[in-house]
């Protein structure tokens, strides 16, 4: 699984209309390409805002941790080798945001 | 219209209908018999019409004709199970001999119960396509075998054995109420399209029986669609996909019934009343909060009735084929969705995609990478025709690769 992290900050908040069609795009072509050779599993982006349950069943708003970083969404991939979902990783345009990363991380399987 | 043209003609269209309604009335487990009485009946016409001059009103004449003949059937099957075996079970339906009801409300809603119970999922998809055909379509052994690439033993076994899951699932002839209609509505789909790509893609050569396949499609959709819960926004763009699809089917074989690829097509052979009503149908699909993989077909294909000098025409195309396969992969959406980045991005970029999907015993994967490579790279655009000549499957595919080789030099 893949998962896209970045820092939040004024310009990926709130994107121009123009921004978003040409981010939206490059999100699907990725996605298209990777599903275009049968190795999608599933993907979704998730939104800006959520809340946070802790141990106490205490409601806090906000995904955020310390600095602004959240999690954008995820990618699960079929790879034979990690090396393989490493290559796919590197072609996610979370990497073009501020702080982008991709986690990737193998789904264990019971 | 003389007797020998008229028989056949009603043989399509009243075939079905009477099947239909005898199964409705008196269960889908008698659907052979029903064949049988409906056969008998025309076989009756074509001996009696012969003789005796076609009738004033030709389709009474077989209603009345097989209604008779329903009612002998049951009487000896009452018969049999009163008088032979009264001990042994039977889940035929209690109705006494009544009058079979061939007015035009029953027979829609026969046909369309039809539909459903051969469109369901226990059936095996070439089971369900050959069932259709036979019994909503009023094909004949001889074409369903034809259209198959099949024989007629093959296909009998198989429509025999299509029954018998039927009998021993105990399927019924009914409408599905309203919360199952949404699920049972997928098999139907995709049997209607089933049927379609049999007409639209088939490798038989038998261009009239290609053309019936595919409208006799779009009828059995038209049917649905008239039925209030059917019409739902998916139907309705399944319906503009056959539309948009089936406009192009003059220009896409020649005399000899070889296909002419898309950017050969005689575009004034394309019938553009059948693209305004896939534009009628896709404005019909356009409401809901769904986006059916046939929303996305169905705009892929209507881009496809659309000239190249418009802007954005493979832009759209390869963003549709983006959400088309993340709804369901499948290697030809693959390949298209490639050739469509190359119109976009070039065909470096392209190949480059390409080379990372994995279907090289395919024939159409190395018929694409040749078309990339024409212009790029000669030897291996030659290299890859001669694969995909090796892998095709049949005469046809075969004939418009060699001629791309010999181009090749």
């Amino acid at each position: 699984m893949m998962i896209f992290r970045y820092v939040a900050d004024e310009r990926n908040m709130n994107p121009s209309e123009e921004e978003t069609q040409k981010i939206m795009q490059q999100w699907q072509s990725w996605i298209g390409g990777i599903a275009g050779q049968g190795k999608l599993e599933s993907t979704e982006a998730l939104g800006y805002t959520g809340k946070s349950v802790d141990g106490k069943h205490v409601v806090t708003d906000g995904p955020y941790a310390e600095v602004k970083e959240i999690v954008g969404g995820y990618l699960t991939v079929k790879c034979e080798t990690e090396a393989e979902a490493l290559e796919h990783a590197k072609g996610c345009p979370i990497l073009h945001e501020t702080g982008g990363k991709v986690e990737v991380r193998e789904i264990m399987v019971f | 219209m003389s007797h020998n043209t008229l028989i056949p003609h009603l043989f399509r269209t009243e075939f079905s209908k009477i099947i239909a309604v005898i199964c409705k009335s008196y269960g889908l487990q008698n659907i052979q018999a029903a064949e049988d009485i409906v056969s008998e009946t025309f076989l009756a016409a074509s001996e009696t019409w012969g003789l005796k001059g076609t009738p004033d009103n030709p389709q009474a004449w077989l209603y009345q004709v097989a209604k008779n003949k329903t009612k002998d059937y049951l009487k000896r099957k009452i018969l049999f199970r009163e008088k032979i075996t009264p001990n042994l079970s039977h889940n035929d339906s209690q109705n006494p001999v009544d009058d079979i009801n061939l007015s035009e409300n029953n027979i829609t809603d026969s046909q369309l119960q039809m539909l459903f119970a051969v469109s369901n999922p226990i059936l095996p998809p070439e089971a369900q396509t050959a069932l259709a055909l036979r019994v909503l379509c009023g094909f004949g052994i001889n074409e369903i075998a034809l259209a198959f690439l099949s024989n007629k033993q093959s296909i009998n076994k198989r429509l025999l054995r299509a029954k018998q899951k039927l009998r021993d699932n105990k399927v019924e002839m009914v409408m599905p109420d309203k919360n199952e209609l949404a699920n049972r509505l997928s098999s139907v789909l995709a049997t209607i399209y089933l049927l379609f790509n049999e007409g639209y893609y088939s490798t038989t050569s038998e261009v009239k029986i290609k053309r019936d396949l595919c409208f006799e499609a779009m009828r059995l959709l038209v049917l649905l669609l008239n039925y209030p819960p059917a019409n739902l926004p998916k139907c309705n763009a399944l319906m503009a996909l056959m539309c948009f699809q089936a406009s192009r089917f003059d220009a896409r074989l020649d005399e000899s019934g070889e296909i002419i690829l898309y950017e050969n097509q005689n575009r004034e052979k394309w019938d553009f009343e059948l693209i305004e009503q896939g534009e009628y149908y896709m404005n019909q699909s356009a409401n809901g909060d769904v986006i059916s993989k046939y929303h996305l077909q169905a705009a892929i294909a209507f881009w496809h009735t659309r000239v190249e000098d418009e802007t954005g025409k493979w832009e759209n195309i390869l963003q549709l084929y983006n959400q088309l396969l993340q709804i369901q992969y499948s290697p030809i959406a693959a390949l298209n969705r490639t050739f469509a980045l190359s119109k976009v991005k070039g065909k470096k970029q392209a190949i480059k995609e390409a080379l990372k999907i994995d279907l090289k015993d395919y024939h159409l994967y190395q018929s694409l990478l040749a078309e990339l490579y024409t212009d790029l790279d000669k030897k291996k655009a030659k290299q890859h025709w001669q694969m995909a000549f090796d892998l095709a499957n049949t005469e046809g595919e075969r004939k418009v690769i060699k001629k791309k080789i010999m181009a090749c030099g």
